[in-house]
C-alpha cells in the first residue's frame, strides 16, 4: 500500500490539472494519477486552441454556462498563470440565405447563453478583420481567442503542484475498490493508492474510470479530427480564427491562427472507437486543404511542417446524440466519488469553471477548509526570442546560458532548455522539452536541434542514451552507441 | 556600434571559401560568424570521401575537406566568432548577434549569406500515418552517428534516393543495422550515380524507383511501414501496398535553402531554387548582400560550393572597393527542361559561369544559351542528369547588349 490521499484525480490533462489546481486551494492531499509520461499527450493537447465564445451550445447546458464563464475569466487566469493567451475575435463566414439563418440564429443563442458582442458584420467589415478571408458576411465574435494548450496545461499543472499537489506519470488506473472504511482503493500498474475522494478526469477514458467506480452505461465515442500545420510565414494573413457556418453537432474545418504564429488547418471528425490511434490519413489531409481553401485562400503544400491529431470523447445517447458534459457525484452507487464524463470541446474554454463546478459538488458533502499557503501565481519559462533586444541583452548578462541558441528556428537558448529539463514536474522525454520551449516545433522539425536535446536530456538527467524517449512508454530514441561501451 | 567591411552569417564550405578570397583580394576587415562550436558547417558529420576532387585534385572527407579552408583562416587570422548565432540582418546590413558573451552588432559595408540549407521534413511532405520516434531525416542521423556516437536504428528503411541517404545507407550498414532498401518516389534516383554504386550496389542494398511510403506505424518506437508503388504523376497505385517491419524510416527527400534571414533582410527569392535571385556578382535584390553556397541553390558538390563562394568574394571585394557593382541588366530565362540557373541576371560585359540542373534525364542532348535567337554558348552532354549540376561558361564577347537570354536542352 502506497500513500493515503484526501483526493486522487485521475487524469492530469487540463481538466484533471485544472480540478488539482482549484482543490489546491483547500486543506486536502491530492494526488494525480497521469497514466501518460506528460500532462498534455491526447486531448489536451491535441486540439484547435481556440478559446470559445459559447453561442455553439444549447441555453442551459453546463457546455454553454461553463463555456461563458471560462472565456471570461481567461485573461486574469493568463496573467496568474503566465501562459499565451491572445483574445482575437473570431469570425464565422457564410455565404446563401440558410447561412444567415444560422447564423442570427448562433447569435441569438449565444446572447441567451451570456456570450458578449457578438454581431453580424458585412463582407466589407468582415475583410477589416480577416483581409484574406472568403465570405459575403460573417458572425463577428470579438471575445473569442487562442492560447497555447500545451503551456496552459503545464502551467495549471504546476501551479497545482507547486501548491502540494503529487503528480504521479506512468500511472494507469486498473481498477477501483471501496473498502469498508468509506476509502477507495485505487489499483495502477505501479501500485495502490488509498483515498477518500476519487475524481475521474480521465478524458479519453472517463467511460472506463466510470464504471470501475461502478457508474455504469455511458456510452462514450471518439471523434477524431486531423491538423496540418502550416510555417509561420503564413500566420500574417490569419489574424484570427475563421470558420465556416456550423451545423449542430460540429464546428466544421477551421483556418486557426496560432499564439506562435504559425495556422492550423482542420479538424474534421471521424467517429472511432480505437482512442490509442493517432495516425492522420492522406484522404483527409487533401480534404482539410480543399474545405479550408473555401473560407481562406493561402493553403499552400509548401508551407506544411507538421500534421496531427485528436480525439474529443463524446458522451451519447442510444440514438447517438451527442449529450452535455456530466459532473456529477452518485451517492448512491459512488460516493465520494467525482465523475466527469464526456468533457470535449469547449472543455479547454471551460477547464477552470469545470473544476469548480466539480468542488461544489464536492462542498456539498463535505466542509472544505481554505488553504492559507494558497499560491495562484505560478512563473512559466522566460522566452528569450520575445523579448526586445535591451532585454535580450540583459537575460545574457544574468545568465550566459540565454546566449546560446539550441534551435534556430523558434531561437530557444540553452537556458530555457535547461528549465524545461528540469521541469518542476519532473518530466524527462524530448516532447516534454518540445511542449515547453518549442524547441523542435519549428520548420526544420528538430533537424538542428534534436541531438543537442537528447545530449543534454542524458546529461542533466544522468539517462542512458537507451533511455531517452520521444514522448510515450517505449518511444526510444536512440539503439546504442556506435562505438564503444554499450 | 562596430563597424565591419564585411559579415560572413555561417563558417561552413562557403563562407570559409569566401573569406580567405576576400582576404586574399586584399579585404582584411572580415567577421564569420558561427552558430557551432566549431567551423566547417554540414562537412563536420560527413566523414565519408569524395570531397575535393575538382577543386583541390585529390579525395578528402568532409572534415579533412573543410579543415583545407579553416587552417588558411587561422593562419590569416580572419576573425571569427563561433558559439554565435545571428538573429537578424537588416537591410541596411546591421547585424544582430547573440552568444554567450551577450547581444552584439555590427554594421557592415557588405553580407555574405552562406546560412546553407536544411532538409526536407516528413511533415513537409505530409507523410500519412502514426508519429513514432524513428523517423529521422537523413542528416539527423548522421549527426547521431558521426558527432555524438549515437545509434539511431537497427532495422532501417530509406525514403528518398537523395546522396546523405544513400551515403548512411551505407554507414548504418558498416555499423550493424540491416538497411531493407531504397525507395525513391521519382522514376529517376535524385542521388549521384557514384553513390547508387559505392554505396547500394556495392551492399546488395535495392533501390525501388517510383515508391513511396504511404503509412508510418507505431505509437511508441517506429513498428513499420507501408510501402506503396506510384504512376507517372506520383500518385500511389492502390493495390500496391506492401509492409516492411522495421524500426527506423530514414528520409532523404530534398534539401531547403535556409533562407530566413535572408526573407527578413528584404531579400527576394526565386520560387524554383528557394535561394535569393542573384546577379553574376552574387548579389542579392538587397545591394551589399550577396549570397553563395547551398543558401543559394542546393550543390551536389561542396567544390562547387567553395569555387562559387570564392567568385562571390571576388565581386563582394570590388563593392567594397567601389561602393558598387555593374549593373546586371540581362535576365536569363529557361525552358520547361531547366529547372533555373544561377545567376538569373547577368551583366553582359565579363565573361561568366551559368549553373543549372535538367528536371528530366536527357540522353545526347545540347544545353544551348540563346540571346534574339542566336546560339551564344552550348555544351554537348551525352547523358544529363537532374543529381549533376551543369556549368555553362558564356563569353563576354558573344553577349549582346540588350535581350534576354534564353536556356534550353535539344535533343
Amino acid at each position: 500500500m502506497k500513500q493515503r490521499y484526501d483526493v486522487l484525480i485521475i487524469g492530469g490533462g487540463m481538466i484533471g490539472s485544472a480540478i488539482a489546481r482549484e482543490m489546491s486551494r483547500y486543506q486536502l492531499r491530492i494526488g494525480v494519477l497521469e497514466k501518460n509520461l506528460d500532462v498534455c499527450y491526447e486531448t489536451s493537447g491535441r486540439n484547435s486552441a481556440v478559446v470559445h465564445g459559447g453561442f455553439a451550445y444549447d441555453e442551459g447546458t453546463l457546455k454553454a454556462r461553463l463555456c461563458v464563464e471560462g472565456n471570461r475569466i481567461m485573461g486574469d487566469l493568463a496573467r496568474e498563470l503566465d501562459f499565451p493567451f491572445l483574445r482575437c475575435g473570431k469570425v464565422l463566414v457564410g455565404n446563401t440565405e440558410e447561412d444567415m439563418e444560422t447564423l442570427k440564429r448562433t447569435l441569438v443563442q449565444g446572447e441567451k447563453n451570456g456570450s458578449q458582442g457578438l454581431e453580424i458584420v458585412d463582407e466589407d467589415r468582415l475583410h477589416e478583420l480577416v483581409p484574406a478571408a472568403v465570405g459575403r458576411f460573417a458572425m463577428y465574435s470579438p471575445n473569442s481567442g487562442i492560447l497555447e494548450p500545451f503551456k496552459y496545461t503545464i502551467a495549471l499543472a504546476e501551479n497545482a503542484h507547486q501548491n502540494g499537489v503529487d503528480y504521479y506519470f506512468d500511472h494507469e488506473v486498473t481498477g477501483i475498490s471501496r473498502e469498508e472504511d468509506g476509502s477507495y482503493q485505487v489499483a495502477t500498474i505501479q501500485g495502490d493508492y488509498r483515498c477518500r475522494w476519487v475524481v475521474n478526469a480521465a478524458g479519453l477514458g472517463c467511460g472506463k474510470i466510470s464504471d470501475m467506480l461502478g457508474i455504469k452505461g455511458y456510452r462514450i465515442i471518439g471523434s477524431k479530427g486531423d491538423y496540418i500545420i502550416l510555417d509561420k510565414r503564413t500566420g500574417p494573413l490569419l489574424p484570427m480564427p475563421v470558420y465556416p457556418v456550423p451545423s449542430n453537432t460540429y464546428m466544421g474545418i477551421h483556418v486557426t491562427n496560432t499564439i506562435d504564429g504559425n495556422v492550423t488547418i482542420g479538424p474534421n471528425a471521424d467517429l472511432v472507437d480505437n482512442f490509442e490511434y493517432y495516425g492522420v490519413l492522406q484522404k483527409n489531409m487533401d480534404y482539410l486543404a480543399e474545405s479550408a481553401s473555401r473560407i481562406w485562400p493561402h493553403i499552400n503544400r509548401g508551407d506544411y511542417i507538421r500534421n496531427y491529431s485528436g480525439i474529443l470523447p463524446k458522451w451519447v445517447d442510444e440514438q447517438g446524440t451527442i449529450q452535455d458534459f456530466r459532473i456529477e457525484i452518485r451517492d448512491d452507487l459512488a460516493p465520494h466519488a467525482i465523475n466527469l464524463v464526456g468533457i470535449e470541446s469547449p472543455g479547454l474554454t471551460a477547464a477552470v469553471p469545470i473544476a469548480r463546478y466539480a468542488i461544489g459538488l464536492m462542498k456539498d458533502r463535505e466542509e472544505l477548509k481554505e488553504n492559507p499557503d494558497f499560491n495562484p501565481v505560478r512563473k512559466g519559462i522566460i522566452r528569450f526570442e520575445e523579448q526586445s533586444k535591451e532585454e535580450q541583452a540583459r537575460l545574457i548578462q544574468e545568465n550566459p546560458d540565454y546566449g546560446e541558441v539550441i534551435c534556430r528556428c523558434e531561437k530557444v537558448t540553452r537556458a530555457e532548455i535547461l528549465q524545461a529539463i528540469h521541469n518542476p514536474l519532473g518530466v524527462s522525454t524530448m516532447a516534454g522539452i518540445k511542449y515547453r520551449t518549442r524547441a523542435m516545433m519549428g520548420r526544420c522539425q528538430g533537424g538542428y536541434c534534436q541531438m543537442r536535446l537528447e545530449q543534454m536530456i542524458e546529461e542533466e538527467l544522468g539517462k542512458k542514451e537507451t533511455e531517452v524517449l520521444y514522448a510515450r512508454q517505449g518511444s526510444q530514441v536512440l539503439m546504442g552507441k556506435v562505438r564503444g561501451e554499450a | 556600434m562596430e563597424k565591419k567591411d564585411v559579415i560572413i552569417v555561417g563558417g561552413g564550405p562557403a563562407g570559409l571559401a569566401a573569406a580567405v578570397e576576400l582576404y586574399e583580394k586584399g579585404i582584411t576587415d572580415i567577421l564569420i560568424l558561427e552558430r557551432e562550436k566549431h567551423l566547417g558547417g554540414i562537412l563536420r558529420q560527413c566523414i565519408h570521401d569524395g570531397f575535393g576532387l575538382t577543386r583541390f585534385k585529390t579525395t578528402l572527407s568532409g572534415p579533412e575537406y573543410a579543415q583545407r579552408f579553416i587552417d588558411q583562416v587561422l593562419e590569416k587570422q580572419i576573425p571569427c566568432l563561433t558559439d554565435t548565432t545571428v538573429l537578424e540582418v537588416s537591410q541596411d546590413k546591421v547585424v544582430t548577434a547573440a552568444s554567450r558573451d551577450g547581444m552584439m552588432q555590427f554594421q557592415a559595408k557588405a553580407v555574405i549569406l552562406t546560412m546553407g540549407c536544411r532538409e526536407r521534413t516528413r511533415g513537409a511532405l505530409a507523410i500519412p500515418g502514426e508519429r513514432p520516434a524513428g523517423v529521422f531525416t537523413a542528416g539527423v542521423a548522421q549527426a547521431y552517428m558521426n558527432l555524438y556516437n549515437r545509434m539511431p536504428a537497427k532495422e532501417v528503411v530509406i525514403l528518398g534516393s537523395g546522396d546523405i541517404g544513400m551515403i548512411m545507407a551505407r554507414r548504418l550498414t558498416l555499423e550493424g543495422a540491416h538497411v531493407q532498401a531504397v525507395f525513391e518516389v521519382q522514376p529517376i534516383p535524385s542521388g549521384l550515380p557514384r553513390n547508387i554504386e559505392q554505396c547500394l550496389n556495392d551492399y546488395n542494398i535495392p533501390l525501388y524507383l517510383s515508391h513511396t511510403v504511404t503509412d508510418i506505424h507505431g505509437n511508441s518506437r517506429l513498428t513499420g511501414v507501408t510501402v506503396s508503388q506510384v504512376d507517372e504523376k506520383m500518385r500511389p497505385i492502390p493495390g500496391t501496398e506492401k509492409e516492411y517491419a522495421c524500426d527506423t524510416l530514414i528520409l532523404s527527400v530534398g534539401l531547403i535553402p535556409e533562407n530566413e534571414l535572408s526573407i527578413d533582410a528584404g531579400v527576394r527569392l526565386d520560387n524554383r531554387t528557394r535561394g535569393a535571385l542573384v546577379d553574376e556578382h552574387f548579389q542579392t535584390s538587397v545591394e551589399g548582400i550577396f549570397a553563395a553556397g547551398n543558401v543559394l541553390h542546393v550543390h551536389d558538390l561542396v567544390d562547387f560550393v567553395s569555387m562559387e563562394a570564392e567568385r562571390l568574394a571576388d565581386s563582394a571585394a570590388e563593392y567594397v572597393k567601389n561602393g558598387s557593382l555593374e549593373e546586371c541588366p540581362l535576365e536569363i530565362g529557361t525552358d520547361a527542361n531547366i529547372g533555373h540557373t544561377i545567376p538569373q541576371r547577368i551583366s553582359g560585359r565579363r565573361d561568366v559561369t551559368l549553373s543549372m540542373r535538367v528536371r528530366g534525364v536527357f540522353k545526347n542532348c545540347r544545353i544551348v544559351v540563346r540571346q534574339n535567337g542566336v546560339e551564344i554558348a552550348a555544351k554537348k552532354m551525352k547523358k544529363a542528369l537532374p543529381a549533376e549540376m551543369i556549368q555553362i561558361p558564356l563569353k563576354a564577347d558573344r553577349i549582346g547588349e540588350n535581350g534576354k537570354l534564353e536556356v534550353s536542352v535539344e535533343c
